[in-house]
C-alpha cells in the first residue's frame, strides 16, 4: 500500500573533532576514561574572568570537512553565544555559530539499495561540547546529579542536512556515508556508542507531491544506526496514522526510547528554548583567506565514493568487495599495499575482507593496525596461489601470523605445513583413503563425479591439509579408471 | 605628609638611595589601610602577609641590583575586586562570588607583580562594576575622601579612594562606560581608560566584554604612564588584546601641546554641566590655548543616542556573562529547591543585588527573539555611528577635551532612587567605550572644594596623545600634591 503521505527527513549530526586540545583551552580533547573533572582548567570550567582562545586546528578540520562535503566557505565567519541554563554548561552559554557559519550549501552523495541519492548539506559549523551529568537514579526523581566537565569544551562540529531524505531507510545510509567521509578525513572517530558521533532527525510528512512542509518533529536520543532506522520508521508511522485520522501533527521534540521502541514527547513548540544568540564578544571574527581554503582543498584525500569507484575499476573488484575495502581509507591503503607487494587483487580482496577482517573483528582491532602487515598477507597469498600451501593451511598460518606477526613462510617451515606434492607419499595416502572409502570409489567409477570430491577430502584429511588437492585428484582419477 | 604623598618616581628614588625600604613603605601603607580606611571603606580585604613578603623580596632586589629596574619595584598598589587574584578571594563586589578564590591572577595583575609592585589587597567597587557611585557594592559603602558624605564615583570607587587618600601609589580599575574616569574625577586622581584591546582582559570578571578595559588610577599623569607601560600589551589568553605599540608615553609627558589640535565636542558641552565644573573646564582650555594648542569646536552628532545604545549593549552582554553565576559552583548556593529552575532562581535572587538583576532582566529582554532587531541590532548600528563620529573628528583634531562628568561628587544616596539620573552620570564617558578609543581623566581644579577632572580622548591606540595633553593640564593646574585631608571645605583654588 502506498501512502498519500511523503516523509521529509533531515539529519543534524554532531561530530567531536579529533584535535589534541579542546575548542577554547589547552585541556585534552580525548577525555574518555579520565577521572571526573580531571580534564578541566579555569577556561573550560567557565570560571569568572577566563576567556576563550580559538583552537585553529578545529577550524581547519571543520573547513576540511566542509570542503569534502562540497560546501561554500565564506570569507567572513564568527562565533556566537547560545544562551541557556543547564548544569552541564558551565558558562551558561555555549559558544556556537549562528548566522555566519564556517560553511554553507554542501552536498553528500550516497547509495541506498543500489540507488544514488544526493542530499543537500545546509551548513557545517563549529561549537563546543557540553559536560555530562550523572543522575542519582532516573532524572525525574533523582535527588541529586553529579556534573563532570571533562567533555565540556571539546570541539564539536555540527553538520546540518537539508530535509532531502524521503524514506527512513535513507537516514542510516546518509549517516553511514557521512561517517565514512569523516573517518576518511581523519576528523572524527565515528564512534556512536561513546557519543563522539551523534545524530538527531527532523521528520515531517506532507501530501505526496506537495511543496510545503508539514509540522516538524525533532527526534533525539538515537544512539545507533539501527535505532535511527527504527525511530524514523516509528515516527513516520505515528504521523501517518494521525494524518490519516484527520488529526494534525504537533510541532515538538520527541525522544526515542530504546526500551519501549517508541518516540516520546519531550518538549512542545511552546516550551521551545529561547537561546538569545548574539555575537561572542570575547572572540574576534574569523577571516578565512581564499589562499587558505585553496590549500585545504588541495590537501583533501580521496573520498570514499571515489576510492570505491577506483578500486572497482583499477583492480576489477566486485561492487561488494570495493565497498568493503573502501570502508576506511586505511583499509583501502592496506589493500593496495598487499597488491603492491605482489598479491593478485582478487585474492587480496578476498583474504582481506573475509579471513583477515574476521580475525580483526574478533580482536577489536583494525586491519591496518593488526600484526599481519600487508607484505605478510601478500606473501601468504602468493604461497597459496603457487600451490605451496593449501587454502585450509593458509588460514591456520594466517591465524598464527595474526598472533605473532611472524613471516608466513617461517610459520609454514617451522610447523611443517608445506604442501605435499611428493608422489610416493601421496600414493600412500590415496591408497589408504581408497581402502577406507570403497563405496565412494565405486560411486565414482559408476559415474558419480561428486564422489571424487569426497575422496579428495579424505586424502586431505589424512594429510592434515598438507596434500596438494590438484595432484590428489589426478592420482585418484588415475587409480579409478572409468569404463 | 606621608611617604605616599610622593609620586612613584620620587618613591623609587627614595627606595634606590636607601632613604626608606619597601618594607617600611608597605608597613606605613598597610597601617593606613587599618586607620584611614576605617572611615573610607576602600579596601574589601588586605593581603598584608603577601604584601610584606613581596616588599621584602623587592628590598632584596633593590639591594642586589638584580636588574629589575621597573619603576614599580617595591611600590604599594591595590586592585579592584573584579580582577582575579590567585589564592585571594575575589568577589566583584557581589554576594554571589563570596568565597570564590581564583586559581589564577588577571594578566594585568601578573604583570604588576612581575614588575615588583607590592599588592596590598582588593578594592571595593559596584557589584560586577555596575554603577557610578560604588553604592551598588554588596559589602560596604566607600566614601569620598574629599567629603565623606559623598560618593567616590564608580564603579572603580575603591581604586580612586585608595590612591586619593594616599594608601597606595597606584590602583588598577576597570572602565566599561566611565568606571575609571568618573571616580578619578570625583576623587581628584588620574585615571586612564586605555583603548579597547590595549590591556588584557584575562582574569577580569566580565561586565560587558566588548566595552571593558583595565586601566590605572594614580596621583600623577607620569605615574599612570609607568603603570600602563607595565600592564599594556598582547596576551595570548585574550584574543581581543592588541599588539599595537604603546608609543613613547614618557616622551609625550614632556612634549607640550604647541601646535596640537584639540577639539571641544559641542554635544558634550551643550549638556547640563554644573557651573563650577564648567569654570574649571573653561580655565583649562584657555591655559591650553596659552600653551600653544589650537582649540576648535567639533561635532560628534551621534552622541545623543550613545547612552541608549550603551544601555542595550552592556546589559545584553551582562545577561550572558553573568549566566555562569548559577549557584552550582560558587556563591551562597540554593539550599533545597523543588527543581532546577527554582534552584537557579533562588541562587541568583540571593546572590545578585537589585541593579545587577535590573541589567540582567534588561539584557535578557533585548536579546529575546522578536526584540533583537529593534534593540540589540539597532544599538549595534548606533555603536557603529558613534565610532564613525570619532573616526571623522580625529581627522580634524588630534584629541578631544571635555569635563569628565557633568558634576562633582554627589551625596551618598542622592541618586539611588533614580536609575536614569545615575546612568546620566556616564554621559560624557561612555561614548569612548562604545568606540574603543583611548581616554583619560586628569584633575584640573576644584569646585566647591571638590575635585574636577577633565577628560582627554584620543584615537584608538593613541594613548600617547592623551598623556601629552593631560601632562600639560596637570602641570598648569599645579594641584596634584593637594591631598584630601583638611581640604574638604576649601574654596576652589582655581
Ligand atoms: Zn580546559
Amino acid at each position: 500500500m502506498t501512502s498519500i503521505w511523503e516523509p521529509v527527513i533531515g539529519l543534524e549530526v554532531h561530530a567531536q573533532l579529533l584535535t589534541a586540545s579542546k575548542m577554547f583551552c589547552g585541556c585534552r580533547a580525548q577525555y574518555l576514561g579520565m577521572a571526573p573533572n580531571s580534564n578541566t582548567c579555569p577556561v573550560c570550567l567557565g570560571l569568572p574572568g577566563t576567556l576563550p582562545v580559538i583552537n585553529q586546528v578545529a577550524v581547519q578540520l571543520t573547513i576540511r570537512t566542509a570542503l569534502a562535503l562540497n560546501c561554500e566557505i565564506p570569507e567572513f565567519s564568527k562565533f556566537d553565544r547560545k544562551n541557556y541554563f543547564y548544569p552541564d554548561l558551565p558558562k551558561g552559554y555555549q559558544i556556537s555559530q549562528f548566522d555566519l557559519p564556517l560553511s554553507l550549501n554542501g552536498l553528500l552523495e550516497f547509495e541506498v539499495e543500489g540507488r544514488l541519492v544526493r542530499a543537500g548539506i545546509t551548513r557545517v559549523h563549529l561549537e563546543e561540547d557540553a559536560g555530562t551529568l550523572h543522575h542519582a537514579g532516573e532524572i525525574q526523581n533523582a535527588s541529586f546529579s553529579l556534573v563532570d566537565l571533562n567533555r565540556a569544551g571539546v570541539p564539536l562540529m555540527e553538520i546540518v542536512g537539508e530535509p532531502d531524505l524521503r524514506h527512513p531507510v535513507e537516514a542510516p545510509a546518509y549517516l553511514a556515508a557521512l561517517r565514512r567521509t569523516l573517518i576518511y578525513l581523519g576528523v572524527n572517530d565515528g564512534n556512536m556508542e561513546d557519543g563522539s558521533l551523534r545524530c538527531d532527525a527532523n521528520v515531517s510528512l506532507r501530501r505526496t507531491g506537495a511543496s510545503e512542509l508539514g509540522a516538524k518533529v525533532e527526534v533525539k536520543n538515537m544512539n545507533s544506526f539501527r535505532s535511527i532506522q527504527r525511530a524514523l520508521d516509528f515516527e513516520v508511522a505515528r504521523q501517518t496514522e494521525l494524518l490519516d485520522q484527520g488529526q494534525s501533527v504537533a510541532q515538538e521534540t520527541r525522544g526515542w526510547s530504546e526500551l519501549e521502541q517508541v518516540t516520546v514527547s519531550q518538549r512542545s513548540k511552546e516550551e521551545a528554548q529561547e537561546y538569545r544568540y548574539f555575537p561572542e564578544p570575547d572572540l574576534p571574527p574569523l577571516v578565512i583567506s581564499r589562499a587558505y581554503v585553496a590549500e585545504l582543498r588541495a590537501a583533501l584525500p580521496e573520498l570514499p565514493m571515489a576510492t570505491r569507484r577506483r578500486l572497482r575499476e583499477q583492480y576489477a573488484l566486485s561492487e561488494e568487495q570495493a565497498r568493503l575495502i573502501s570502508e576506511t581509507a586505511l583499509d583501502a591503503a592496506y589493500f593496495e599495499s598487499v597488491v603492491a607487494a605482489g598479491a593478485p587483487p582478487a585474492a587480496a580482496a578476498n583474504w582481506q575482507v573475509q579471513n583477515l577482517q574476521a580475525l580483526c573483528n574478533a580482536a577489536h582491532i583494525s586491519v591496518s593496525g593488526c600484526p599481519v602487515r600487508p607484505e605478510l598477507l601478500a606473501e601468504l597469498i602468493t604461497m597459496v596461489v603457487t600451490d605451496q600451501v593449501s587454502g585450509a593451511v593458509a588460514k591456520e598460518v594466517l591465524a598464527e601470523v595474526f598472533e605473532t606477526g611472524a613471516r608466513p613462510s617461517a610459520v609454514v617451515l617451522a610447523r611443517g605445513l608445506g604442501q605435499v606434492s611428493d608422489t610416493a607419499e601421496l600414493e600412500r595416502l590415496v591408497a589408504e583413503a581408497l581402502a577406507a572409502n570403497q563405496k565412494a570409489s565405486a560411486d565414482y567409477q559408476g559415474g558419480n563425479d561428486r564422489a571424487l570430491g569426497s575422496l579428495v577430502g579424505a586424502v586431505m584429511a589424512l594429510s592434515r591439509g598438507k596434500a596438494n588437492p590438484k595432484a590428489v585428484g589426478q592420482l585418484l582419477r588415475d587409480r579409478l579408471p572409468r569404463k | 605628609m606621608t611617604l605616599l604623598d610622593r609620586s612613584i618616581v620620587e618613591l623609587g628614588r627614595g627606595l634606590r638611595t636607601g632613604e626608606f625600604s619597601s618594607v617600611e613603605l608597605t608597613e606605613s601603607a598597610l597601617a593606613d589601610t587599618r586607620t584611614v580606611d576605617g572611615e573610607l571603606g576602600a579596601f574589601l580585604r588586605t593581603t598584608a602577609e603577601a604584601a610584606m613578603a613581596q616588599a621584602a623580596k623587592a628590598d632584596r632586589q633593590l639591594a642586589e641590583d638584580t636588574g629589575n629596574r621597573s619603576p614599580l619595584l617595591g611600590i604599594p598598589v591595590a586592585y579592584k575586586d573584579v580582577l582575579c587574584t590567585k589564592g585571594v578571594e575575589t568577589t566583584a563586589g557581589s554576594r554571589i562570588l563570596t568565597g570564590f578564590i581564583p586559581p589564577y591572577s588577571a594578566t594585568a595583575i601578573e604583570r604588576m607583580e612581575a614588575a615588583g609592585a607590592v599588592g596590598l589587597g582588593k578594592l571595593n567597587c559596584d557589584e560586577f562594576a555596575m554603577g557610578s557611585s560604588n553604592e551598588n557594592s554588596a559589602f560596604q559603602t566607600t566614601r569620598n575622601p574629599w567629603a565623606t558624605d559623598r560618593v567616590p564615583g564608580g564603579s572603580s570607587g575603591g581604586s580612586a579612594v585608595a590612591v586619593a587618600a594616599r594608601m597606595v601609589s597606584a590602583a588598577l580599575g576597570t572602565d566599561t562606560g566611565g568606571s575609571i574616569r568618573l571616580p578619578a574625577s570625583f576623587c581628584g586622581v588620574v585615571g586612564v581608560k586605555p583603548s579597547y584591546g590595549r590591556v588584557s582582559r584575562y582574569g577580569l570578571i566580565a561586565f560587558a566584554s566588548s566595552l571593558d578595559q583595565v586601566g590605572p588610577l594614580t596621583k600623577t599623569v607620569e605615574d599612570a604612564a609607568l603603570v600602563l607601560e607595565v600592564i599594556a600589551g598582547l596576551d595570548a589568553r585574550d584574543s581581543t588584546s592588541s599588539s599595537a605599540p604603546l608609543g613613547d608615553l614618557r616622551g609625550a609627558l614632556k612634549a607640550g601641546v604647541s601646535g596640537l589640535r584639540v577639539g571641544i565636542p559641542k554635544e558634550y558641552l551643550s549638556m547640563e554641566i554644573e557651573p563650577g565644573v564648567r569654570d574649571v573646564f573653561d580655565i583649562s582650555v584657555s591655559r591650553l590655548e596659552a600653551a600653544g594648542a589650537r582649540l576648535s569646536e567639533v561635532s560628534l552628532p551621534s552622541t545623543e543616542y550613545a547612552l541608549a545604545a550603551y544601555y542595550v549593549i552592556a546589559p545584553a552582554e551582562v545577561s550572558s556573562n553573568l549566566a555562569r553565576m548559577d549557584g552550582v559552583r560558587f556563591g551562597p548556593g540554593f539550599g533545597s529547591a523543588p527543581n532546577l529552575m527554582a534552584a537557579y532562581e533562588s541562587a541568583r535572587h540571593l546572590g545578585f543585588g537589585p541593579e545587577v538583576r535590573r541589567r540582567i532582566a534588561l539584557g535578557t529582554y533585548v536579546l529575546s527573539s522578536g526584540y533583537y532587531d529593534a534593540y540589540y541590532l539597532r544599538a549595534q548600528k548606533v555603536r557603529t555611528l558613534v565610532s564613525q563620529d570619532f573616526e571623522q573628528v580625529f581627522k580634524e583634531v588630534d584629541c578631544l577635551i571635555s569635563p569628565t562628568a557633568p558634576t562633582t561628587a554627589f551625596r551618598i544616596g542622592e541618586r539611588l532612587a533614580d536609575p536614569l539620573a545615575m546612568y546620566a552620570t556616564d554621559l560624557l564617558t561612555l561614548p569612548a567605550n562604545l568606540a574603543g578609543v583611548s581616554g583619560m581623566s586628569v584633575p584640573a581644579g576644584f569646585a566647591g572644594g571638590l575635585p574636577v577632572g577633565l577628560q582627554v580622548l584620543a584615537p584608538y591606540m593613541g594613548e600617547a596623545t592623551c598623556f601629552q595633553v593631560a601632562a600639560t593640564i596637570e602641570e598648569m593646574a599645579q594641584i596634584w600634591q593637594i591631598r584630601p585631608a583638611g581640604h574638604a571645605n576649601l574654596e576652589s583654588p582655581v
